[in-house]
């Protein structure tokens, strides 16, 4: 024992020196620019402050794994979790249906529940394809554009409304991700990731110069709003108006309110059918292709059939909650569906812990919602970001809910810790 | 007795290098045909090229009478050829439930449930790791999940890559004599490729020697274990 603490306050002592190496540049010194030119300053409390905190902190990462890697414990914990997910899925499922209905809650944060809620959705569809059928996706900005754009399109050029475009808008972007999945399908790992990236980009750069289609760099306006059975929202009331026809006064929040449960319905959706699909053979292909490829081809499953499956399904959602978008915000335009949109969603799956829906939906709330409550911090938005990888990596290196449960099971179910099970390889 | 599988002149290639170079191999209905030969020989490409990947560049694949050498891979197994590739291959994460069911998966038979319960019946072990993820348990326990896997398709031809790769020799003898009884018990066909020529040699009907992508030898089992050269190549001084 006290070997071991020696050696730990060893190897936080060194961790400290490769601080101060790194920081001295950073934070010991300052330039201050005068009329003059430049004057060097010196921090040293500043450095000195992020060195202590660099030793601290690989002091408790030490003193913390000591305790962890312990089979038993590992196996407990994740029964733990997957026993808890029993309870807390309800909890927070039931308040998310409640939410907007807080009697004096403000506009603010129902709007904010659409923008988590959109996320959850694009969470639990990426989690599809990279969750279920293990195939890294880096574009999948490109079919929520492709979502967007069709709902827009036939909104200006042909005059349909939102719930007929819903699942033109999501045909319309699975047929694309057959069409991504047709030249990727013999790839695998980063190259895929490489080319998915790749397409995202296109997709992009086409709706930004096919400018007389797409109007370009200056996007789609006056995107129709959804209508309540025939009724549309404003705020002026009257007749065929949702405030009117109820003799309610006009209030911005019926329509937030009413897009709220719009897209909270479009998550249910893609949740359940996502575990709807666990339990038939198409959703355990896409399972078993993510282990092992050579496993499945040698049992007679058709690999391009399951993955382009898996690709358009899951594009299909993206398509979904891209019409949404272009109907909540009634203007889009190429800004909306950059690499960074990818990258989000993708962190929210791989946060959650790949495959878990619940670990998703609590991932998209913390990577949307809290640092839109924290605005006035949003400066140190990455810091928070990266500090939050990095702890993840040495706590829960499979994400928040690292267990999966089997989808089928007689009898006793036990789950086992991600930690715990070789990664399939080929 | 019917040809279940005939191979004649196949050669496969990888890019430029030639891996099998003319191998005729038949199995007959009810056999137990074992090829051997040591480490890249090409056993497991033989296997693989009757699987459909990589294709046979000449030669024919005949499977019950039907030339199989063209077709997909998929077909190909949803023939009810069960393969059990190299290196067990099992779906870790998933259960052992669960790796049952994917190898029914494809090829569709009523008896699910009578096959499960043969496999059951034939590796108790898996039985008491039934809701366990495969990737959980021993060795030897993911080459017999390997095993049923392949066999919930009820095949009539079973191939096996190195099934004792890797296990203890109790384990291998556990296996081995699973796989006599497949055949001896319920009549199946098996096509077992190995390493290890002792064992092997000893369980099969008829062996076939690989040496180079090239069968050499051939012949029944007891008589290859006793060729002198046999002993020389594979049985003394480590295989
Ligand atoms: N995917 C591949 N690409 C190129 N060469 C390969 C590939 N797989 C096997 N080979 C080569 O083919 C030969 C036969 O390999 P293999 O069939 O795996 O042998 P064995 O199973 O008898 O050990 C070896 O020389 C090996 O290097
Ligand atoms: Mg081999």
């Amino acid at each position: 024992m006290a070997a071991r603490l020696n050696a730990n306050i060893k190897d936080a002592g060194s961790a400290g020196l490769l601080a101060f190496a790194i920081f001295a540049p950073f934070l010991g010194l300052r330039l201050h620019g005068t009329t003059n030119g430049l004057i060097l300053g010196y921090r040293p409390e500043l450095l000195a402050i992020a060195v202590a905190l660099t030793i601290a902190a690989r002091f408790l990462v030490l003193t913390y794994q000591a305790r962890r890697v312990h089979a038993g414990r590992a196996a407990w914990r994740a029964d733990k979790i997957a026993r808890s997910g029993k309870f807390v899925a309800p909890i927070l499922l039931i308040c998310a249906a409640l939410m907007p209905l807080i009697p004096g809650i403000a506009n603010f944060y129902i709007d904010l529940g659409v923008l988590v809620m959109t996320y959850v959705m694009l969470g639990w569809g990426l989690n599809i394809v990279v969750g279920l059928a293990g195939l890294l996706d880096l574009g999948y900005v490109a079919f929520y554009a492709v979502g967007a754009y069709a709902f827009a399109l036939m909104a200006q050029d042909f005059h349909l409304g939102f719930w007929e475009c819903l699942p033109l808008a999501g045909i319309a972007a699975a047929v694309w991700g057959m069409i991504l999945g047709f030249p990727v399908l013999r790839l695998r790992g980063d190259y895929l990731a490489i080319v998915t990236l790749a397409f995202g980009e296109i997709i992009r750069l086409v709706i930004t110069n096919w400018v007389s289609l797409t109007g370009g760099p200056n996007g789609i306006y006056d995107i129709p709003h959804p209508s309540f059975f025939g009724l549309t929202f404003n705020l002026e009331g009257g007749p065929g108006t949702f405030s009117g026809f109820f003799g309610l006064d006009p209030d911005p929040k019926q329509q937030t309110t009413y897009l709220y449960y719009i897209i909270f319905a479009l998550a249910l959706l893609t949740n359940w059918v996502t575990l709807r699909l666990r339990k038939l053979p198409l959703g355990r292909a896409w399972e078993a292709l993510r282990e092992d490829e050579i496993a499945c081809r040698s049992l007679g499953i058709n690999l391009r059939n399951t993955k382009l499956s898996a690709f358009a399904i899951g594009a299909m959602f993206a398509g979904f909650a891209g019409c949404f978008f272009a109907t909540r915000q009634a203007f889009i335009s190429p800004d909306s569906f950059t690499f960074i949109e990818s990258a989000t969603v993708l962190a929210i799956v791989v946060l959650g812990g790949v495959g878990s829906q619940l670990g998703v939906a609590l991932a998209a709330l913390v990577m949307i919602g809290v640092p839109a409550l924290l605005q006035d911090l949003s400066i140190y938005r990455m810091l928070f970001f990266g500090i939050a990888l990095v702890v993840m990596m040495v706590i829960r290196p499979r994400g928040f809910v690292s267990t999966r449960t089997p989808s089928i099971a007689l009898g006793k179910r036990r789950a086992i810790s991600g930690e715990m099970v070789s990664e399939g390889h080929g | 007795m019917s040809k279940v599988l005939s191979l004649s002149g196949v050669s496969a290639f990888y890019g430029q290098i030639q891996a099998l170079k003319s191998v005729d191999i038949d199995v007959n209905e009810g056999e137990i045909v074992t090829l051997i030969g040591a480490n890249g020989a090409g056993k497991s490409t033989l296997m693989m090229t009757i699987c459909g990947n990589p294709r046979a560049r000449t030669g024919s694949i005949i499977y019950r009478g039907e030339d199989i050498t063209n077709l997909p891979m998929h077909e190909i197994a949803r023939r009810q050829i069960a393969q059990s590739p190299e290196g067990r291959r099992i779906f870790p994460r998933m259960s052992v439930e669960e790796n049952l069911m994917m190898g029914s998966q494809v090829v569709k038979f009523a008896d699910y449930d009578q096959q499960l319960g043969l496999m059951l019946e034939l590796f108790p072990r898996l039985k008491e790791r039934f809701g366990q993820r495969a990737g959980t348990m021993s060795g030897g326990e993911q080459q017999m999940l390997a095993i049923a896997r392949a066999l919930m398709s009820k095949p009539k031809l079973l191939m096996l890559d190195e099934p004792s790769l890797g296990l203890a020799p109790l384990i291998v003898k556990q296996i081995f004599s699973a796989i006599r009884k497949l055949n001896q018990e319920m009549g199946l066909t098996v096509l077992l490729v190995e390493q290890n020529a002792f064992q092997a040699l000893r369980l099969a009907h008829r062996g076939y020697v690989l040496v180079n992508g090239a069968i050499t030898m051939q012949g029944p089992g007891a008589e290859l274990l006793a060729r002198p050269e046999i002993r020389a190549a594979y049985l003394e001084g480590g295989h």
